[in-house]
């Protein structure tokens, strides 16, 4: 089995000490900031000026995407953040999830395994090496970002716990702690937030708990200090803040189709072929773009899903 | 000899022009205060500060990492902001009895106008680019862009004539033209709802504005319900006529 975004083996001299990242961020904002008014200049959301004149930047050893696109930087990554627990407003994250502990930490694995255990957060970072992994993120509300993940395969955890011949799907559940989260104290969610995936799903290659961005600990904002990253579905199926993995044998209730079941379904992979009521889903803003790029089958991960859900229809099973 | 008389005069005057100067500009002060009282200069100063504020974070780019979709709700929100503080007016001036207000609906519609258009322009323009198939696409699969559209093309002829020279001209008409605003706000409310992610009519997910919002607007059309507004104006004078009794009152004349 290969994958495409494996297919660039980094060697360790290649890998930028942090520092020297910080610096290049310097440089970003300031190449980003002259590039940006150069824009406002032109007057007009013209994706491909944009490119050209932030060809230059790029041509740093930045991370990209299989596509060649660069990653986000770390501040978008970290500033633009759907983050419910915290609050309903995306730049108000950031500010709000300061004071949130994410050590200890413990991870309870269970239901229909052999092996129910709990982690603590050091043992999954010990027992597990951390990789990078450049993935595309999708939000349902058709913006995207590229961004370079530290984590682990799921599946691996899941191989220890030796899920049973029962067990056909996977929830998730977020820290449920008012104090901690201060909207988790609104009566117009179904707190705590739930996510599931099927386990074929679960056990994908692609799919992964991330511990870390940009080679740094998760900030809390993105969902400290483990979270999970499915790049060929929405966002919102990316569950932060994990405390509870659970095997189950039913589809488990998810926290937006509990909500809204006409517009988020269990399974809302990226498909612009699915008309979602409120955005366009042919379509999406990169971060730091200002035009549209067309969204892709399975947020462009087809040739490695696409196989999961042969034979079924995606426009039913959304 | 007199014209060192008119150039000495000439002189002292001049030694008194920056008294007199000032002088004046009180005066001028006072006229400003008088011309325009404070209501009206809230009223200028939140309508351009609003815009003042948006080109200022625009420039130096403080509008988050989405800027595009941070101007589009910053604009929408202004403008139903001011469209509920236009509808606010009657109810209010009924209820107080702030005469003021009436004259100062337009200036507030306006407003209201300006900041929709804005809101139009950016979708348009800088979100889609003037893609006119994928802004018909967006339109007729989205309804709550499709009640967005109808609410700015509503929106469009009451501006218009709003000015003396229409209401003049429309007679009778005008007034029933400009009650359209009774079918505008519920529906921008209804756009700025659905807008948001969730579900509005089963109260769930993120609609706390749309529906603070949405309350008010009904609230203030219930008052316009002739029966209401009597009952709510015997109401407040049957408040007004309790708090006289404690007030005291001229002593009759005995003698």
């Amino acid at each position: 089995m290969t994958y495409k975004y494996k297919s660039v083996p980094v060697k360790s001299s290649e890998i930028t000490p942090y520092a020297h990242y910080l610096s290049r961020r310097e440089f970003l904002k300031a190449a980003g900031m002259v590039t940006g008014s150069a824009l406002l200049a032109a007057c007009a959301p013209k994706v491909s000026a944009a490119a050209v004149a932030g060809s230059k930047v790029t041509d740093l050893p930045v991370r990209r995407d299989e596509f060649g696109d660069p990653a986000n930087s770390f501040e978008d990554i970290t500033h633009y953040n759907n983050f419910y627990e915290f609050s309903e407003n995306k730049e108000a994250v950031h500010k709000l999830s300061g004071d949130f502990k994410s050590h200890p930490w413990t991870v309870e694995v269970y239901g229909l395994v052999n092996h129910p255990r709990t982690y603590g957060i050091e043992d999954l970072l010990k027992k597990f090496p951390q990789e990078e992994r450049i993935y595309r993120l999708r939000c349902v509300e058709a913006w995207s970002m590229v961004i370079p993940w530290m984590g682990f395969p799921l599946a691996s955890l899941l191989k220890e716990v030796e899920p049973t011949s029962d067990a056909k799907f996977v929830r998730f559940e977020t820290l449920l702690d008012q104090t901690q989260f201060p909207h988790q104290g609104s009566h117009l969610y179904p707190w705590p937030y739930q996510e599931g995936l099927r386990l074929d799903e679960a056990m994908h290659n692609l799919t992964i708990l991330a511990t870390g961005v940009y080679g740094q600990p998760l900030p809390n904002q993105n969902g400290a200090p483990i979270r999970l990253v499915v790049p060929w579905k929405y966002g919102f199926k990316s569950i932060k803040s994990i405390v509870k993995i659970e095997l189950v044998d039913k589809q488990p209730a998810t926290f937006w189709k509990t909500i809204n079941r006409k517009q988020y379904g269990f399974y809302s992979n990226v498909n612009p072929n699915q008309p979602h009521s409120r955005w366009l889903q042919t379509s999406e803003r990169r971060i730091g773009e200002l035009g549209h790029r067309a969204t892709l089958m399975f947020n462009g991960y087809a040739e490695q899903v696409a196989s999961l859900y042969e034979g079924m229809d995606l426009n039913k099973n959304y | 000899m007199k014209i060192c008389e008119k150039a000495f005069k000439n002189r002292c005057l001049i030694r008194y022009e920056g008294d007199l100067w000032f002088l004046i500009r009180i005066v001028k002060m006072k006229s400003f205060f008088t011309r325009y009282t404070p209501l009206q200069i809230a009223i200028h100063i939140y309508g351009w500060s609003a815009l003042v504020r948006l080109l200022i974070d625009f420039f130096t780019h403080n509008l988050t990492a989405n800027p595009i979709q941070a101007l589009e709700q910053r604009t929408g929100r202004h403008a139903i902001t001011l469209l509920v503080l236009a509808l606010a007016c009657t109810p209010l001036n009924n209820l107080f009895g702030w005469r003021e207000l009436i004259k100062r609906r337009r200036a507030l519609g306006l407003y209201a106008f300006l900041y929709a258009t804005i809101h139009v322009i950016i979708f348009v323009d800088l979100d889609y680019g003037l893609a006119w198939s994928l802004i018909v696409q967006t339109i007729i699969e989205k309804p709550y862009i499709l009640v967005g559209v109808l609410t700015f093309l509503m929106l469009i002829p009451l501006a218009v004539t709003s000015f003396d020279i229409w209401k003049k001209r429309l007679g009778k008409n005008w007034k029933r033209l400009h009650q359209f605003v009774y079918l505008i706000a519920p529906l921008a409310a209804l756009h700025y709802a659905w807008g948001k992610k969730g579900d509005f009519f089963a109260l769930r997910g993120d609609i706390i504005r749309p529906l603070i919002y949405s309350l008010i607007i009904i609230l203030f059309l219930i008052m316009r319900i002739p029966q209401v507004r009597r009952a709510v104006a015997s109401l407040r004078d049957h408040i007004l006529v309790f708090f006289r009794r404690f007030t005291p009152q001229p002593k009759a004349n005995t003698s």
